[in-house]
């Protein structure tokens, strides 16, 4: 059978149903097989697009997601997408075409060493030198990127060996001698966890993007209620308590809210389930928690020890570890702690001036309380900070942000992928003016597929949080941070596109022009022309330790 | 401190440059890196020589052993024979034959070429013995050194894998 069908019938088998990306000369053998297949394929309209669509459709469903790009240009735009998955643990596997192999090496005509280039960036990747490995290698692929601490794999396809003859046996098993991810925890630690945790006065515990990618929300508020302990998250980790809960403090770092940051700073143990404890999230490390012990449970050795100092390393899955856990663990009331953290979240609220003028956080108030089962995605800066602000996510894979990267562009077209994973569930970009500019182009993709997502730009006309930084670091000195988009129409661009557009410029229209957006049946794009200076606040300045907070007074 | 690291790789391409960029890209200093196959050819050892603290050598261990290629990565610094070999290419006067060859005898190194004004001298031991003799052979003005970096092995019969 020629290769590039066999390519095709294995992710048939990998029960992949929805592939993104874009052909050229390198991959069109593939995509000639890919005509026959059930398989659907949606034609971004940049290969970056295509791989942040895979990514968004695997955090929403878990499944691998799958991205194709040809050789060279193809290729190399999808960098920014690939380590935006990698940062963040995505299962994503990428396919690109690649010069046939007797070119390689010779600068032929779009060829790039798209291995070399993405070796950072991957768990894994592979460039196939041999027809006969094809079919392992995509089922090696499929299984390292979901499995352990997911990640995305790239695979390199000659042009040739997409064009060769092979025989369609594919592997039931992988062998692979190096890769043997450890799920349960020591039982050992787990003991010993749990009687630090019986032992403290005032527990927390820090629930980071690995507790939504091993699927152990429920593991989580059980263990949360049993202790009781509070929870905070990173942004990572938004979604893997319901934000509603009464022992939910929401997320911690630069903008968590005051509160939260004062729990973890105040703590005497801290219970970090799949969390790498990122700058943004610890503040300055060396006055993080200075009083706590630290328990960490991680798929990945190599997160352990790496950020703070560990008093109880836990090697293994979270939804496995939090299960044996819970049956060491008592309830214990430590009412003082309680009261004490209750008061702090009494006296220092989440809140904004109001003023008259149109604020980004009463438009992210407002979706909230009339959409609050919407899939949330957002792009880059302050409009991600204040959707993690006042979006309260309700269930895991609710909230999907670069977190790690923090790619801007990515919010829009990992929209398109959850979308096209879930077409009955309201899907909202929450967006800046600036990151939306960086995959505008998706709106086709959109349009051309009826994937009916709402893209809600709080249009501050700046690259908002770089204007914030200067406006409190760099004395207002506003360097190349105004993008003048109240000349540029947004909603006639839309229009353009063949979607629909609106502009809200008033308070009291939101409410309408939301719920107008959610209900036409097609992509709509909103233009809110919010207050051009509103800043993100709590901020902890970058280096400084969580409770050294700057906040406005209202 | 110095550590010396032993890895069994898979003994397929780019799994060096995977491990050099490994490195570079964590902010990790690699002092020496040799690298050949085993007894098994679809393994290869590599041995890698890093200078960091304890925290340090931990995380480079963790990394190394998140590559898939990566079989086994194991801390050979202590209670481990390690070995150099080096190639010295030393400038030899009449004058000067006699006592060359005469430290090299000390050194239990092997005189592999000799041409009219020089001598190679090929010397094997443990990095100070190396460091030594080059030492010693500067005085004659030496032409041209290459090193392979540190190989190690554990004493006993335990054996990595
Ligand atoms: C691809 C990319 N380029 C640059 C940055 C740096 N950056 C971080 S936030 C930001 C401003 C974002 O502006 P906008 O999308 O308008 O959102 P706002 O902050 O105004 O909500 C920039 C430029 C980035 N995160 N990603």
């Amino acid at each position: 059978m020629r290769a590039a069908d066999a390519i095709v019938k294995a992710l048939e088998k990998e029960g992949v149903k929805h592939i993104f990306g874009i052909p050229g000369g390198a991959i069109i053998e593939v995509y000639d097989a890919l005509f026959d297949s059930e398989i659907v394929h949606i034609l971004t309209r940049h290969e970056q697009a295509a791989v942040h669509a895979a990514d968004g459709y695997a955090r929403a469903t878990g499944r691998v997601g799958v991205a194709f790009a040809t050789s060279g240009p193809g290729a190399t735009n999808t960098v920014t997408g690939i380590a935006t998955a990698y940062m963040d643990s995505s299962p994503v596997v990428v396919m690109t075409g690649q010069v046939p192999r007797s070119l390689i090496g010779n600068d032929a005509f779009q060829e790039a060493d798209i291995t070399g280039i993405t070796m950072p960036i991957t768990k894994h990747n592979y460039l196939v030198t041999d027809e006969k490995e094809l079919l392992r290698i995509i089922k090696e692929a499929f299984y390292i990127a979901r499995t352990g601490r997911p990640g995305p794999v790239l695979i390199d396809l000659p042009k040739d060996v997409t064009i060769a003859d092979i025989e369609f046996d594919y592997p039931e098993k992988v062998d692979l001698p190096g890769y043997k991810p450890k799920y349960a925890g020591h039982p050992r630690q787990i003991k010993r966890a749990a009687e630090l945790i019986m032992k403290a006065e005032r527990p927390i515990i820090l629930a980071g993007g690995g507790v939504i990618l091993s699927n152990a929300s429920e593991e989580l508020v059980k263990l949360a209620e049993t202790i009781p302990a509070f929870v905070v998250t990173s942004l990572m980790g938004k979604g893997a308590i319901p934000e509603t809960h009464p022992l939910s403090l929401g997320f911690i770092g630069m903008h968590g809210a005051k509160y939260a940051n004062y729990a973890v700073q105040e703590s005497d143990l801290i219970i970090a389930v799949g969390v790498r404890f990122s700058d943004r999230t610890t503040g300055k490390v060396s006055s993080f928690a200075p009083n706590a012990k630290i328990i960490h449970i991680d798929i990945d050795p190599a997160e352990i020890g790496k950020n703070v100092r560990v008093d109880v390393p836990i090697v293994g899955d979270a939804k496995l570890v939090l299960r044996e856990l819970i049956k060491h663990i008592q309830y214990k009331r430590r009412k003082e702690w309680e009261d004490k953290v209750n008061e702090w979240r009494r006296k220092y609220p989440l809140r904004y001036k109001r003023d008259g003028k149109l604020k980004p956080q009463y438009v992210i108030e407002k979706l909230y309380e009339l959409a609050p089962d919407a899939i949330v995605t957002t792009e880059v800066g302050q409009n991600q900070m204040w959707a993690a602000q006042y979006f309260k996510v309700k269930y895991p894979r609710q909230f999907i942000t670069s977190g790690g990267l923090g790619t801007m562009g990515f919010g829009f077209p990992a929209a398109i992928g959850v979308k096209t994973a879930f077409p009955d569930k309201t899907v909202v970009d929450i967006a800046g003016d600036g990151s939306f500019l960086m995959n505008i182009q998706e709106l086709a993709t959109c349009v051309d597929y009826g994937i009916d997502v709402k893209v809600f730009i709080l249009n501050n006309a700046f690259l908002g949080m770089v204007r914030q930084w200067q406006q409190l670091f760099y004395d207002e000195r506003y360097s190349q941070t105004c993008l003048l988009c109240k000349e540029m129409s947004f909603e006639k661009i839309a229009e353009g596109f063949g979607a629909v557009g609106m502009t809200v410029e008033r308070e009291s229209e939101v409410e309408d022009a939301i719920k107008e957006a959610l209900s036409i049946d097609a992509p709509v794009v909103v233009d809110f022309r919010v207050d051009r200076l509103e800043n993100v606040y709590p901020m902890v300045p970058a280096g400084a330790a969580l409770n050294e907070i700057i906040d406005e007074e209202v | 401190m110095r550590h010396t690291l032993a890895a069994l790789v898979e003994n397929k391409p780019g799994v060096l440059a995977k491990v050099a960029g490994l490195f570079r890209r964590r902010g990790f200093n690699i002092e020496s890196l040799a690298v050949g196959i085993t007894e098994k050819p679809q393994i290869s050892r590599m041995t890698i020589v890093v200078d960091g603290d304890d925290k340090t050598i931990e995380q480079v261990t963790k990394q190394l052993n998140k590559l898939i290629e990566v079989l086994k990565v194991s801390d050979v610094t202590k209670n481990s024979v390690e070995r150099e070999l080096a190639l010295v290419k030393v400038n030899a006067t009449p004058q000067t034959r006699g006592e060359i060859i005469e430290i090299a005898n000390i050194f239990r190194g092997r005189i592999v070429d000799v041409a009219r004004d020089s001598f190679i001298i090929e010397i094997t031991g443990d990095e100070d013995k190396i460091n030594a003799f080059i030492d010693l052979m500067r005085q004659y003005g030496i032409k041209e050194v290459a090193r392979t970096g540190k190989i190690a092995m554990q004493r006993g019969s335990k054996a990595l894998e």
